[in-house]
């Protein structure tokens, strides 16, 4: 938000927190008993897990100014790690595996980091590539990460806390929900605080940001770490929440590209940008095949689906490029405040 | 010395106070710091005499282009030098090697008794020195008081895990950080835009937050390159009598780059002129102005060179 919001000076601003206070009311009292299992099981679930991804990139990536096309890999690192956390550790509580997964996918996101030192930019972004391709190998090559199972593809464990079951639609919707929330807080409070402030002057200007005292090297390491734990964290929910199942193909480079596409189409450097940006992402596929099967008929077969998709998106994306660089959320800013204006000077 | 980071949580209730920084903490600080500091050898049988600053025979090449060459220097603590000398004449580049952004290939610098053959450009703003820049180097995303209260990052403490959830010694932290910035925000005059983003700024005023953001630290040496660079004439004089007030305040020494001679004569105490990277002139202002080799070399040419430099540096004088 830091880096878009300019002025509201012209129109009278509400207290920050009620927006997203009447959201949350919203999502935890009204859409439980409104919802369909549809709504829950292809909209909402890899809505929440994509935006927390979508938040944890913008750490690293909108804030600290540090490209990455690794995403996929610590959202895999944090699934596996959970899934053997919670097979192997005895008595350790669901809560507990997600955390240390999230520890997992941080420490993995410390060492891919390692070369930000170093790089900049494109090469930076062809380096977080290691991290892509080396997780999914590790995880493919070595048996014990999915217990032996002979197809790579395991179960997730079902969901509950302290005993109470969560394995309804609705109960993996508020599972995923409260940690998307949580985390979402965390992750805000995080960007408005003295660190926050040191990754945007670390992507503005890094040798004014060396200059002044701040350390880069620890600063970057911290962003990646940050953000890796949080992807991490996004990665349990996508396989224990939406999908239940754990499996390294999930995770590939299109999953990386698409949560680097939610930042862009979102806004870069804004928590809210993530949610947008995930949004359009989750709903424009679904939104496109009824479209699609409503204009061709049987023409439109998945095929045909597939490939108009990516046209589409990839159009979009160009779009947003040259004509929103700040994103929805710029956008949504934008028109909010001359609705607010209009409707003030009635 | 450097202002002792330790000392900072002791001072953290009385000193750093807003009431009492109201008052002039600066000062105020500055005395009570000064024996601690000087606690550590070299410093107190000296310091009355030694430079603050000081370099020997510094020597800088990039491929066959000399951009200084043997070049002695030395500030006396609270002074405000000057250096000037046609474009290229290696001036940024000196600032560049005092603050460590630039090794020099030969000589050291001295910075208040410690000598580097390189100065540690992440302990700078430790060493008690700030700089500006000759382009603009803010943090455009963030917002004026922001950028300024990020000149006091070195000091920061508190981990993020502390800040995330507000406690520990993060909030103190954060107070005393934004107080300090609104001070020298209004210092500078800057309070009515510390909301603005700074990317959203006029040139002018862009560079004025970057002098607030290097004065936050309440540098013991500032290095100012280029300041008044393309300002109006009211906007230099301006900008000449805070870098004065900010010397007078806060007990600054000043190493300031700057084409404008008249505002350059007016202002420093001491000149050094730079031609093709040696220096040829290092005295008091009225000295300078009659120096030979100074007019044949900068200010004789100096219409040809403000004329050259006329289109950067705008309409002016
Ligand atoms: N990073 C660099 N790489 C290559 N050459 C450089 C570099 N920095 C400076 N130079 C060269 O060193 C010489 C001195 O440059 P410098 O920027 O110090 O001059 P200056 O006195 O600040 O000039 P100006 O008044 O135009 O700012 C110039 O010839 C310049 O091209
Ligand atoms: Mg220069």
């Amino acid at each position: 938000m830091t880096a878009i919001s300019s002025d509201f000076s012209s129109v009278p601003v509400l207290p920050k927190w009620i927006v997203p206070v009447l959201l949350l009311a919203f999502a935890y009292g009204v859409v439980p008993l409104i919802g369909s299992s549809y709504l829950f099981e292809a909209i909402l679930l890899p809505f929440l897990a994509l935006s927390l991804a979508g938040v944890g990139l913008n750490i690293l990536t909108g804030y600290a100014g540090q490209v990455s096309l690794g995403s996929a890999a610590f959202m895999a690192a944090g699934a596996f790690a959970a899934y053997n956390f919670n097979l192997r550790v005895e008595g350790l509580p669901l809560i507990g595996s997600i955390f240390l997964a999230g520890i997992v996918a941080a420490a993995i996101g410390i060492v891919f980091g390692l070369p930000s030192l170093r790089l900049k930019g494109f090469y930076l972004a062809v380096s977080t590539l290691a991290a892509q391709f080396f997780v999914q190998w590790a995880l493919t090559k070595f048996s014990w990460f999915s217990n032996n199972s002979a197809s790579g593809v395991i179960d997730a464990p079902r969901l509950s806390i302290s005993g109470y079951a969560l394995d309804g639609a609705i109960g993996r919707y508020l599972f995923a929900l409260t940690i998307v929330t949580v985390l979402t807080f965390l992750a805000y409070r995080l960007v408005t605080s003295q660190t926050g402030r040191n990754f945007i002057a670390i992507r503005d200007n890094e040798t004014a940001a060396r200059i002044i005292g701040i350390p880069v090297l620890k600063t970057k390491l911290l962003a990646f770490a940050i953000s890796s734990f949080i992807i991490g964290v996004a990665g349990v929910i996508w396989a224990f929440a939406y999908l239940r199942t754990v499996e390294p193909d999930g995770f590939d480079l299109d999953r990386s590209f698409q949560i680097l596409f939610i930042i862009i189409i979102g806004g870069l450097a804004s928590i809210r940008g993530a949610f947008f940006g995930a949004a359009l992402i989750v709903v424009f596929p679904l939104g496109l095949s009824r479209l699609g099967g409503f204009l061709l008929g049987d023409l439109f077969d998945s095929g045909v689906l597939d490939m108009s998709q990516r046209i589409v998106l990839g159009a979009l994306i160009i779009l947003f490029l040259i004509l929103e660089p700040d994103g929805l959320v710029a956008l949504w800013d934008r028109i909010r405040r001359r609705l607010l204006f209009a409707w003030q000077s009635t | 010395m450097p202002l002792p980071s330790y000392a900072l949580g002791v001072m953290d209730a009385s000193v750093y106070a807003p009431e009492v920084f109201a008052r002039g903490l600066p000062s105020t600080l500055r005395q009570e710091q000064q024996p601690q500091g000087s606690g550590e050898p070299a410093g107190s049988v000296a310091a009355a005499a030694a430079p603050l600053l000081s370099l020997q025979g510094i020597g800088l090449s990039f491929g066959g282009v000399v951009a200084l060459a043997d070049i002695d220097l030395s500030v006396q603590s609270g002074e405000i030098r000057a250096i000037i000398g046609p474009n290229g004449a290696g001036k940024s580049s000196l600032i560049n090697v005092i603050s460590g952004v630039y090794r020099p290939d030969r000589g050291h610098v001295e910075l208040d008794g410690a000598v580097y053959a390189q100065v540690p450009t992440q302990r700078l703003a430790h060493l008690g020195v700030a700089r500006t820049f000759q382009n603009l180097a803010l943090f455009k995303g963030l917002s004026v008081l922001d950028n300024v209260a990020s000149g006091l990052a070195y000091k920061v403490r508190s981990n993020f895990a502390g800040q995330v959830l507000g406690i520990g010694l993060s909030r103190d932290e954060q107070r005393d950080s934004l107080s300090r910035a609104e001070q020298i925000l209004q210092f500078l005059h800057l309070t009515a835009i510390r909301d603005r983003l700074v990317g959203t700024l006029p040139y002018g005023l862009q560079k004025r937050v970057e002098l607030a953001r290097a004065l936050v630290a309440e540098p013991r040496l500032l290095l100012l390159d280029e300041p008044m660079a393309g300002m109006t004439a009211s906007e230099k004089s301006e900008m000449a009598a805070f870098v004065r007030a900010a010397r007078d305040r806060f007990a600054t020494t000043v190493v300031l780059i700057e084409h404008d001679v008249g505002v350059v004569m007016d202002l420093s105490d001491r000149i050094a002129v730079l031609d093709y990277g040696r220096k040829i002139a290092d005295a008091t202002p009225d000295e300078v102005r009659n120096d030979q080799r100074v007019i044949d070399a900068y200010l004789g040419g100096a219409s040809d060179n403000e004329g050259t430099s006329s289109n950067e540096e705008g309409a002016g004088i």
